[in-house]
């Protein structure tokens, strides 16, 4: 029997309307789940008072029959978003303790719709990461094990508690953040579904900020239709982010049955990387496949500038962050450690307050922001930018709707596996994903089968500027024809 | 380009970020790491290239220049590690 818990979120929604259970049943269900899955650490915090009075308040809507768009559904939030009363890390010690005094732009539309807030889920340290492991909060694990094996493995990052909860059945759904694949990787490795919308669906505002010229915040799911409805809710104009656009949110869920009859799909060539593994490339060719069976045309396509994506990124990002994270000095919130004078009270405050991952991408940042290197680095990745933009606008104009590439190089990996000696060898996780946050296009991730030792993997779908419906409609294409990859059993609980 | 022990020292002054002796080396060799990795972006043609400043076309939007929010001092302090009548306090600056 199916518990609570482990429904779509599209179904716990019917369920509650037809009165099948209360919103207050499905949230102690939740959040049972949650206790006996401390073990993966997906959550940094539970609330589990605000959730069951949130519950409540639902159960009383549903009842005046005033029930909102997403009544009663119990979520996660990824710990960036700023939740009122509630505290937010950012998985970081120099956030220890803090308490925002105000929402998030996309938090408090997910409540303004009636959702309910299970707890706060951790994440790498200020959203760098691809692992979780670089959270100050430890590790989270992902649920998945190989045929087999204990071996512990990543849930991927740095959306890996949103990620994980969801695989796990810990929440319906999770909001995330993306900057170079931070929700797309870990819904890779996790079986589940996510996207990025298009840089200015969503509003930042109130969400800690990393690379703000990248950043978007998204839904991670379990599945295509369960992304859309969050995705229908999270998103919408905000005059406080400047860089938010000013477009009706269309039906994202009525996209979903839309189907692919017609669509010309591009597969980019430049994707097919050296020592990509054949497994990758059945899945991949497996996708093609799907899509062209319900419909669509598939051809080959060029983006030339793909291999400089991954590197200008990792000028972009971390000049950006080096001054987003300028405001963690010991003044105005969290960690102070004191010094000798004010400098050296923000050197220690900053050197005891962020991890390693964060104190290199910061001072990558400012090297390459620094005098007589400006126009090396930053001008030209910039420039760059441009060009690897321009290779998407060429691919849309030329008459494709949307572009099918592997979401990840490789399955899962253990934890502790990558990265320790050359922070590159993490970096490279992200080698399919980063184009698509450098040209600000949506970006779903949808898994599409299971490789040889029982671990998912996905497939990204790219998409024209707020166009996110026709990434919904694929992607369905794609889960029903691969059909919903079904957890192991729960071994943590 | 690569950086040595002195650049990286530098590096941490600018950043605002202390680093002990023994924390230099490693940086040192992750930072270049890093630094060899961006190092193919000089072989790109960036001829005439205008830099991204926007990556949707999008206008910035305005406002009339008017008060739409204030009176939440208290909200602002609250999580000051050290404030006073609604201030924030830091170590002496000016003797």
């Amino acid at each position: 029997m199916t518990t609570l818990n482990e429904l779509t979120l599209a179904d716990a929604r019917d369920g509650l309307k037809a009165k099948d259970f209360s919103a207050g049943e499905l949230t102690k269900a939740h959040l049972a789940a949650m206790e006996k899955a401390r073990g993966l650490n997906a959550y940094v915090l539970e609330t589990p008072e605000r959730a069951l009075t949130m519950a409540n308040v639902a159960d009383t809507k549903i009842a005046a029959g005033e029930a909102r768009p997403l009544e009663g559904i119990p979520l996660g939030i990824k710990d960036l978003f700023c939740t009122h009363g509630v505290a937010t890390t950012a998985g970081s010690k120099i956030l220890e303790g803090f308490q925002p005094h105000y929402e998030s732009a996309v938090t408090h539309n997910l409540w303004r719709d009636g959702a309910v807030m299970l707890g706060k889920l951790n994440l790498d340290e200020f959203a760098m990461g691809s692992s979780n492991e670089t959270s100050a909060y430890g590790d989270t694990v992902s649920p998945w094990r190989r045929n087999g094996s204990d071996t512990k493995l990543v849930p991927g990052g740095s959306s890996g508690g949103s990620a994980a909860a969801v695989a796990a059945h810990l929440c319906l759904g999770a909001t995330a953040t993306d900057t170079g694949g931070s929700i797309r990787q870990p819904a890779a490795f996790t079986g589940t579904v996510g996207i990025k919308p298009t840089y200015g669906r969503c509003s930042r505002w109130g969400t800690v900020a990393y690379a703000s010229s990248l950043d978007q915040a998204g839904p991670i799911a379990r599945t295509v239709r369960d992304c859309a409805i969050l995705l229908g809710s999270m998103a919408g104009a905000d005059s406080r982010d400047t860089t938010c656009a000013d477009l009706p949110v269309p039906d994202f869920e009525a996209a979903v049955t839309r189907g692919v009859k017609g669509l010309t799909i591009g597969i980019p060539k430049e994707y097919r990387v050296d020592g990509m593994s054949a497994e990758i490339q059945a899945l991949w060719d497996r996708g093609a496949e799907m899509l062209k069976d319900a419909g669509a045309t598939v051809r080959e396509i060029s983006l030339p500038h793909t291999p400089y994506a991954l590197p200008a990124y990792y000028i972009v990002a971390p000049a950006e962050a080096s001054s987003n994270l300028a405001r963690y000095d010991g003044v105005r919130y969290g960690l102070r450690v004191p010094g000798k004078d004010i400098a050296g009270m923000y050197e220690n405050t900053r050197a005891a307050g962020f991890g390693r991952e964060v104190k290199r991408r910061i001072m990558i940042g400012t090297y390459v922001l620094s005098a007589g290197y400006y126009d090396a680095y930053y001008v030209r990745a910039q420039k760059i930018r441009t060009l690897i933009k321009r290779d998407f606008e060429e691919a849309y104009a030329s008459g494709i709707d949307a572009i099918l590439t592997p979401a990840t190089p490789s399955a899962a990996f253990g934890l502790g596996e990558k990265g320790s000696g050359d922070p590159v060898e993490m970096y490279l996780q992200d080698v399919f994903t980063i184009t698509v946050n450098m040209a600000g296009l949506p970006g779903l991730s949808v898994p599409a089968g299971l490789d040889a030792q029982g671990l998912p993997l996905g497939l990204q779908l790219i998409g024209r500027p707020f166009d996110e419906e026709t990434l919904f409609a694929a992607a369905q294409v794609i889960e029903t024809a691969a059909g919903r990859t079904k957890l192991p059993a729960a071994w943590w609980a | 380009m690569s950086v040595d022990a002195t650049t990286v020292r530098r590096i941490a002054h600018l950043a605002r970020i202390a680093v002990s002796e023994d924390e230099v080396a490693p940086l040192q060799g992750e930072l270049n790491a890093i630094l060899a990795f961006v190092e193919q972006l000089g072989s790109v043609d960036v001829t005439g290239i205008e830099p991204m400043t926007s990556v949707a076309p999008m206008a910035m939007k305005k406002r009339t220049d008017t008060v739409t929010e204030g009176g939440h001092a208290s909200d602002i302090v609250f999580n000051a590690p050290e404030t006073e009548d609604n201030y924030f306090l830091v170590p002496k600056v000016v003797e």
